[in-house]
């Protein structure tokens, strides 16, 4: 007996026991128990709210639990601060990048170090860590003006730095392009190959099953249990993820010839901004029941284009028709009142004003004075009424109609944003990255609702980096590239392969 | 009237001397702002710091006892600021504002016995060879010790901000501060020194105004200089070598406005007692306007409260 456990914690590196914490009465853990082993890459799988954060935090010191143990390399393991767990060999790369925006790489990595080090030799180190795990980045560069991968290879650079024998990333891959998360892969691989074992937080189950050697899951606080990815399918784990099948919604069927809803000419329109980008040569239409999806990685356009079709930004040069009449002088509200609906990628203050309640972030974009009495009074009943049918039906998490918006996680506020748009009825809806950071079961939910309204007659933009979404619900897929669109192409006649080359910046069939 | 009988060494001998108290008073808010604090104080901290190093320069005959005591005097009073918004997580705005009135009228109810009293005097150190340059000798080397200590200040703030690693945590915490949290720095402790460091230099930049550049004590005789302090902030780019220049033109106004008085130059007083504010406003306009860095160099959690949330 007393062999066999010191065989079995020779292979452990992290054990937590009965680990629970909770929040004013929210049980965020209750008795989770997992095991990492050396040189191992672990999943951490969940929804939103399961207890795979708080877990995480309490691993890296920045929260302490109520009760339960962990043990670390063999020792007691009971970190005070981040501090401590850093010291004693526990690294972290933050889904919401730790990193100062006005400070240059260099100095970030400076930051996260605890001692002072010497700074020529500092430079040396990361350029050799950078080459051996192909973390390119400019150490000049300041961070604001670097891209999602590269302020994520600062983050790794700089947890590596300390040697970690336990790395945990935290849904790195949310925020990065498909190039971007193979790269990170292979980097994670050699580090695994190498002896780090990487604790790795996702609720994308693809990934999962391809990197990750165990992944427990963890539903509501609680640990289901400890999986194989490689010998589970992607639907059974995200149902236990979930505990509850999922549904896989259908694109719509656009099988008719259908009105065109919006139509968008543009030659060349110019950023108003320093770091915008140039639009060029933007031709499109969408029809009823249609979904067209802009794909392409963000930072090449969108948010411009979001910016002119919402009427956020008003350009005389640009031709833009909703229902055959011309709208390119309209407001944003203006265009709401004739049937548009927007949900912006930024949740506060662009879809939502964060120090406003739920339900007057309902009134101010109630285009159809819904929420007003004859006399212009407000309609509160009904007001009310509305936002909390939108909170049940996109199982928002929140206090109630009441809630301040910024009182919301992000991913909640994403769901009230886009129920809340969608709840108008509006004829074309426009949404930019409706599911970024929203957990498998939610976002399924948001694009259940989108191709639901598409099949009830209205037009769809739908602005997404999810490559898989894109290819689930839309009818026809674009990619802007460097502020150029593609050709807008049938969903179903893409091959997978031509993808990569659309999102190059090619047309379809102009393929090598 | 005649402009030649302005002195022009004396004139800038004596510019430094009236910029040296906003050269100390900014010098510290500058720290305080890199760190992400707003401590609208300044004139309070000033003005309290200007009536106890009045008092205990008075009572023990010694300018620099009370030049620690006006340092020591600024730095109490902060901590009361640093309590309010660092702990109890108050506006900055309001309780910098607050901080300002409370100073000005605890200090008018010290100093109210001491109204009119002559201050100790302060020896000007002259430095060996330099001194003895011809014009230059004059303006730059004959001044007191603070003037100097100003100068090594500059020098001091800008080597901790931009070369030493504390200096790039506290501006790090100015940034962001949950991020900085976040990497296990001590944000309320970073900016407790920070406040109180700032406390320290605008009480001193006090003392030396009734100490040695009055050199008596009137009441509210700061008479906005803490208000200039703080545009001087702005105005430099959160950056001490500007700082210093802004400062100088300040100060070189003032002075300029005096001796133009002096010499009865044919414009109405009211203007000339305007010209150093209207110059300052002209400043900030011309800056941020040129976009030359405006708000560029502002700490990106300036006047934020920051509450701890894992």
């Amino acid at each position: 007996m007393m062999n066999d456990l010191s065989s079995q914690s020779e292979n452990i590196l992290l054990q937590c026991s009965a680990i629970n914490k909770e929040f004013s009465g929210v049980k965020a853990n209750s008795n989770v128990s997992i095991t990492v082993g050396k040189s191992q890459i672990h999943a951490l799988l969940g929804e939103n709210g399961a207890g795979k954060s708080t877990l995480v935090k309490i691993i890296y010191g920045l929260l302490q639990p109520d009760s339960g143990t962990m043990r670390f390399s063999d020792a007691e393991y009971a970190p005070k601060s981040p501090k401590d767990a850093r010291e004693l060999g526990v690294g972290m790369v933050f889904q919401h990048f730790s990193l100062f925006e006005p400070l240059s790489a260099f100095d970030n990595i400076l930051l996260g170090l605890d001692k002072n080090i010497d700074v020529k030799s500092l430079r040396e180190e990361v350029k050799t860590l950078s080459e051996s795990y192909g973390l390119e980045v400019n150490l000049s560069s300041y961070i604001g003006d670097l891209s999602a991968g590269e302020r994520q290879r600062v983050e790794i650079i700089r947890a590596l730095l300390q040697k970690p024998k336990l790395l945990i990333m935290d849904e790195p891959t949310s925020v990065l392009t498909p190039f971007e998360c193979e790269k990170l892969f292979k980097t994670l691989k050699k580090l695994a190959s190498e002896g780090t074992s990487i604790l790795y937080i996702s609720h994308k189950l693809k990934e999962i099953s391809f990197l990750c050697d165990t992944a427990s899951v963890l539903r509501k606080g609680e640990l289901i249990g400890e999986y194989d990815p490689k010998k589970m399918t992607a639907k059974a784990l995200g149902e236990l993820m979930v505990g509850q099948t999922l549904s896989q919604p259908k694109r719509p069927s656009a099988t008719k010839k259908k009105n065109r809803v919006l139509s968008v000419s543009m030659a060349e329109v110019k950023p108003d901004t320093q770091f915008g980008v140039t639009l060029k040569n933007i031709n499109f239409d969408v029809h009823q029941s249609e979904i067209l999806g802009l794909g392409g990685v963000a930072g090449n356009g969108q948010e411009e284009l979001m910016q002119l079709i919402t009427g956020e930004r008003i350009d005389r040069s640009i031709d833009i028709k909703y229902l055959d009449s011309n709208i390119q002088l309209l407001n944003p509200h203006k265009r709401r009142e004739l049937g548009m609906a927007f949900a912006p990628e930024e949740r506060l203050g662009h879809s939502a004003v964060g120090s406003l309640s739920l339900s007057e972030n309902s009134l101010i974009t109630d285009p159809k004075k819904r929420f007003q009495t004859n006399l212009g009074f407000i309609d509160f009943d009904e007001l009310r009424n509305y936002t909390e049918s939108v909170i049940e039906k996109f199982n928002v998490k929140t206090t109630g109609a009441q809630a301040v918006a910024s009182s919301l996680s992000g991913g909640n506020l994403q769901k009230f944003v886009v129920g809340r748009e969608v709840g108008q009825r509006p004829s074309l809806l426009v949404v930019n990255q409706p599911t970024w950071g929203v957990d498998a079961l939610s976002a399924a939910n948001i694009r259940e609702a989108i191709v639901e309204i598409a099949n009830s007659g209205a037009a769809v933009i739908l602005i997404s980096q999810d490559l898989d979404e894109l290819l689930e619900i839309s009818n026809k897929v674009a990619f802007l590239t460097n502020g150029l669109l593609s050709i807008p192409t049938e969903t179903k006649n893409i091959k997978s392969s031509e993808i990569g080359a659309l999102m190059g910046g090619l047309r379809a069939g102009e393929t090598i | 009237m005649d402009l030649l009988e302005i002195n022009f060494a004396v004139l800038v001998a004596s510019l430094i001397v009236a910029s040296t108290p906003l050269v100390l008073a900014a010098l510290g808010e500058l720290v305080v702002e890199k760190s992400g604090v707003l401590n609208l104080g300044v004139e309070g901290m000033m003005i309290i710091g200007a009536v106890s190093g009045f008092i205990v320069g008075v009572e023990t005959g010694s300018a620099y006892i009370g030049m620690i005591a006006a340092a020591i005097a600024g730095a109490l009073l902060s901590l009361l600021f640093a309590f309010i918004v660092l702990i109890m997580q108050a506006n900055q705005v309001a309780s910098g504002l607050a901080l300002t009135i409370f100073g000005l009228g605890l200090a008018a109810l010290m100093g109210h016995p001491y109204t009119g009293i002559k201050s100790p005097q302060i020896q000007t150190i002259s430095i060996p060879f330099l001194s003895d340059l011809p014009i230059i000798g004059q303006m730059f080397f004959q001044h007191d010790l603070i003037v100097y200590l100003s100068l090594i200040a500059v020098f001091g703030v800008w080597y901790f901000l931009s070369r030493m690693r504390l200096g790039l945590v506290l501006r790090a915490v100015g940034e962001d501060h949950d991020v900085a949290h976040s990497l296990g720095y001590r944000v309320i402790s970073i900016r407790f020194l920070a406040i109180t460091f700032g406390g320290a230099m605008a009480g001193v930049g006090g003392g030396y105004l009734s100490l040695v550049r009055v050199p008596q004590w009137t009441e509210g005789m700061t008479a906005g200089a803490g208000w200039i302090a703080l545009a001087l902030v702005v105005f430099s780019g959160w950056r001490p070598g500007r700082l210093l220049i802004g400062a100088y033109i300040f100060g070189g106004i003032t002075i300029l406005q005096l001796n133009l008085q002096a010499i009865g130059v044919n414009i109405n007083i009211a203007i000339l007692s305007m010209a150093p504010y209207l110059a300052t406003i002209l400043a900030l306009v011309l800056i941020s306007s040129s976009g030359l860095h405006g708000t560029r160099g502002a700490p990106g959690c300036l006047g934020k409260s920051f509450v701890k949330t894992v």
